[in-house]
């Protein structure tokens, strides 16, 4: 597929997909290219990556010690259960 | 991770062919000790993300517990079916998504609802976009607005936004930024078609920056296309 010039309409509406890698090789070049040259598409490529990467981030919550406690004591219930042995 | 720094390497064990009627624990013949090792070191780097996405999916913290303890659970009990040790991580996550799906399902007594005939502002949500509100063009850099923003936003009401998007469009948005899959994947994972998997993510993203965009307005920060105030 050869390379073409993508105008920012099309960019723009394209853009969640390129973010979230649904885009081919060629498509995504495409719309790299214009991004390296429009400043308008690029700021608003960065803004949502940003807004996306804080989206990502929300998904780490620390775990409260008693969900360790309760992993550890399921692993061992399994432990014993297969062994026969009391934990 | 890399299994190259690893000081446990993966345990080797002669995976037994399952018999009729056996549950498979008496058939593994493996060195329970290393594989416990192995398991829980991989595991534990990974207890916060897991912990964070099944509270993204369930927005309860109980139930986020519940769902991660339950995939940990048949983490260990399906171990000898990770063929790749490499795919630890990818393949305990997608037991989790699993996990909550189950059970998300089995709690929905009418699975095929979706809000899409019932949300009245559904051409507001598709089209509102933060990044219109904030960004002045007239500067020649990255515009104050946008900065002040991304330091307004607080994590917890960045989860909280998150937690108040409707069920189909949360766990749409979840999947793919939280959690990185592919459309395809999330069509598979929820049994909706691809279409719907787009127009949810499409209105899930506009929901939660309109959520957004109020929360920066309640922390004072104007639309960059209001008057001459600028920065």
């Amino acid at each position: 597929m050869s390379t073409r010039e993508l105008g920012c309409e099309e960019v723009i509406e394209r853009l969640f997909d390129y973010l979230d890698r649904e885009l081919g090789a060629q498509q995504a070049e495409d719309i790299e290219r214009h991004l390296a040259r429009c400043r308008d598409c690029f700021s608003r490529a960065q803004f949502e990556r940003r807004l996306r990467a804080m989206v990502e981030a929300s998904g780490t919550v620390t775990a409260p010690p008693r969900l360790h406690r309760r992993i550890r004591h399921l692993l061992d219930q399994f432990d014993s259960d297969e062994t026969g042995a009391i934990p | 991770m890399s299994l190259a720094s690893s000081p446990t390497p993966f345990p080797t064990w002669q995976p037994c062919p399952p018999r009729r009627g056996d549950s498979g624990a008496a058939m593994r013949h493996r060195d329970s000790a290393g594989q416990r090792q192995w398991f829980e070191e991989r595991l534990e780097p990974l207890m916060d993300r897991l912990y964070g996405t099944a509270l993204r999916l369930a927005r309860h913290p109980d139930d986020a517990e519940d769902i991660v303890a339950e995939a940990v659970g048949q983490a260990w009990r399906r171990l000898d079916t990770l063929r790749d040790p490499r795919r630890f991580e990818a393949w305990l996550f997608h037991i989790l998504t699993n996990t909550f799906i189950s059970e998300w399902r089995r709690r929905r007594s009418h699975p095929q609802d979706t809000p899409e005939g019932h949300d009245t502002d559904h051409l507001e949500a598709t089209e509102f976009t933060l990044f219109q509100q904030l960004h002045q063009p007239f500067l020649l850099w990255w515009g104050s607005l946008e900065e002040q923003f991304f330091n307004s936003v607080l994590e917890e009401e960045l989860q909280a936004a998150l937690d108040a998007l409707p069920d189909p469009f949360r766990l749409v948005i979840v999947l793919v930024e939280v959690q990185g899959y592919r459309y395809e994947e999330v069509s598979r994972l929820l049994g909706i078609p691809l279409g719907t998997v787009r127009s949810r993510l499409n209105r899930a993203r506009g929901l939660l920056q309109k959520a957004l965009w109020q929360q920066a307005r309640d922390a004072g920060i104007t639309s960059g296309h209001q008057g001459e105030g600028g920065p």
